[in-house]
């Protein structure tokens, strides 16, 4: 409760003019952040040319080149042959046609957005699995060497991935797991399974032991009141904590750019890589981005109360 | 004979002790059972690893010729790595790095939360707002950057012409020496601002609001409460937040790595870069392995006596 004698400059409670000026400032600083990812959003959807242009663009005429040349691969030809061809099956390829191109394939955007789906879900789910058990475990029963099996499982997480990349690279090559969706998946875990063990470990110690105790004299096993009691109980940690997995093991680069190439590529190495010709296809790439970033949104606004806990590995919960 | 079957058939009824006795593991076991399987994973893929590099340290093996003869080096490559004068290049570069991105985004994160916690309406809903670039893909992102940099057409030198006049022609952020160190320290500063704000914020809401009434009661000006409780009561949150990001971009790669590659030549070349460089190009392998042990024990070094030093904050 406040006191009568907060006066005007009080920090307790800020005057009018401070909050309006703190607005003020703060929307400002939003704007100026989120005008970047506006501009991969209009870039998306402009033609080559007008994502070009200067000064830069911001009313023109949008267009559908860049998802078109994000999804397709095309081939220049004379108006000759195009003449000559039977009518445009669909969109992207009579937008092709406009420019004196034919649609050839699909590109390959679409196998590696799913790969990324595959990778991150897969490893998502090893580590939460994993994770929840190690938490569990280190949260209720008494393990020898607990502060430092913890600190072992967090340092895990402070070497740079470089550094790890080679024997790796030299380890999954003699395994057969080079270039593999399952190595990657393994290495994802790997490196999120600390994340999850530190933050599922905070959320279950908030479980009062008390509903264990009750259902284990109730005659539960200690494994059935794990997993009857104290995982529902722990549903919003483990959702929380699974969203931070998942948005890890999609927006990595390191390990994805030097240890896949083809079959396991996720979508971060390739979109740097989306060329047209003459350079690269920045609306094409534009697109790609603002694909791959709608999800991360999507999860963002979702994870909002739990942010902070994430990002810092449980150490602050507000 | 009835007795016995009823008996049985009582214990049967009752599933506890039966259901302890027949089925259920001792908690010991239980733990070893969930614990284990996260460490023989962290074993296999990060600590296996990094044995291999510490061995492979020692030797002159390099990973594009797998069938060469391996010779054991001994220390040489900690040698020629300690002595090799192109190596403080990147250390430079990565403390400049370091230095700046740190000291950015603790000012203007600090500002930002301190403006939140003034509570106004919605603010909520901008602060969400002001955190999506920490979560986008730093590669994804840092691409992107590389196009609104660009000298004629970017975004970037024509907001930069249309404030201060310079044409837009003028400069180049990636490809001048002196501006692209700041190029890739602003991505990197508007990517993780808000991380150091959503902690100093946590820092903000945790001061309860009695120790200022008793300010008030004093008279203590708000200038004086700020420097005596604000700050101080905030500054071990500040000091996580600055461990936590200073482990990062200590490590950084990905954004440089899209955005300069390095480059012009190896102005904005960091640690990071070095070690794909020498790994992935040169293909040094031992060399670069023992650059990556020499790295990771410094970051490990460092992170410890700065841990040291927050607890020491925090319990004081």
């Amino acid at each position: 409760m406040r006191t009568g004698l907060s006066t005007a400059h009080s920090v307790v409670e800020p005057t009018q003019a401070a909050k309006w000026l703190a607005m003020a400032v703060v929307i400002l600083y939003a704007f100026v952040t989120l005008v970047p990812l506006g501009w991969i959003l209009l870039t998306s959807i402009k033609s080559p040319p007008d994502s070009i242009s200067y000064p830069p663009k911001v009313v023109f005429e949008p267009s559908m080149e860049g998802y078109c040349n994000l999804f397709t691969t095309r081939s220049r030809q004379t108006e000759e042959y195009i003449k000559n061809l039977p009518p445009a099956t669909d969109a992207c390829d009579s937008l092709a046609r406009k420019n004196s191109m034919v649609v050839v394939s699909r590109s390959n955007y679409l196998p590696r957005f799913l790969n990324s789906l595959i990778i991150a879900g897969g490893s998502t789910l090893l580590s939460v699995g994993l994770g929840v058990m190690a938490a569990y475990a280190f949260s209720r029963f008494k393990v020898p060497g607990k502060d430092d099996l913890m600190f072992f499982i967090l340092s895990t997480r402070m070497m740079p991935p470089i550094a790890v990349a080679i024997p790796i690279y030299l380890m999954y090559r003699e395994l057969g797991l080079s270039d593999t969706k399952l190595g990657m998946i393994l290495l994802y875990s790997a490196v999120n399974v600390s994340l999850a063990v530190w933050l599922l470990k905070g959320f279950i110690d908030e479980i009062p032991r008390e509903y264990e105790d009750a259902a284990m004299v109730d005659g539960y096993t200690r494994l059935q009141a794990f997993r009857k009691v104290v995982l529902p109980q722990a549903a919003t940690g483990i959702v929380a904590t699974a969203i931070f997995c998942l948005i890890f093991a999609w927006n990595e680069y390191a390990f994805a750019v030097l240890l896949t190439s083809g079959e396991a590529q996720t979508a971060p190495p390739f979109i740097p890589i989306i060329i047209g010709e003459g350079g690269q296809d920045w609306p094409a790439v534009a697109a790609g981005t603002t694909l791959f970033l709608v999800p991360i949104l999507v999860f963002t606004v979702l994870l909002r109360k739990h942010l902070l806990r994430g990002i810092t590995f449980g150490a602050v919960r507000k | 004979m009835n007795t016995p079957s009823v008996v049985e058939r009582a214990a049967l009824a009752t599933p506890a002790p039966l259901a302890r006795r027949m089925r259920g593991l001792s908690d010991r076991a239980i733990a070893w059972l969930f614990i284990a399987p996260t460490m023989l994973l962290l074993l296999a893929i990060n600590i296996f690893p990094l044995i291999w590099t510490v061995r492979l340290s020692f030797t002159n093996f390099r990973a594009n010729r797998p069938n060469a003869e391996v010779v054991n080096v001994g220390i040489d490559n900690y040698v020629s790595v300690l002595t090799d004068p192109d190596i403080w290049g990147p250390m430079q570069a990565t403390a400049h790095f370091l230095f700046w991105t740190i000291a950015l985004q603790t000012l203007i994160g600090f500002t930002l939360a301190y403006l939140i916690d003034r509570k106004f309406r919605g603010h909520g809903f901008w602060t969400t707002l002001i955190l999506i670039p920490m979560m986008l893909s730093p590669a994804v992102v840092g691409n992107f950057w590389a196009f609104i940099y660009q000298p004629q057409i970017g975004l970037f030198n024509y907001a930069v012409s249309f404030f201060t006049g310079i044409p837009p022609s003028s400069f180049e952020m990636l490809g001048s020496v002196k501006l692209s160190p700041w190029a890739i320290i602003i991505v990197d500063t508007w990517m993780w601002t808000p991380y150091v704000m959503l902690i100093c914020l946590a820092g903000l809401r945790s001061i309860p609001n009695y120790i200022y009434e008793a300010a008030e009661v004093d008279r203590a000006s708000a200038w004086r409460q700020f420097w005596s409780i604000t700050l101080p009561m905030v500054l071990p949150f500040i000091m996580l937040a600055v461990l936590f990001r200073g482990i990062e971009n200590f490590k950084m790669f990905d954004l440089v790595n899209l955005l300069t590659n390095g480059g012009p030549g190896s102005t904005t070349e960091v640690v990071s870069i070095t070690l794909k460089r020498e790994a992935f190009e040169k293909w040094r392998t031992g060399y670069s392995s023992a650059l990556a042990i020499i790295l990771f024990v410094a970051v490990f070094g460092l992170a410890n006596i700065y841990v040291k030093a927050l607890n020491a904050v925090k319990n004081r």
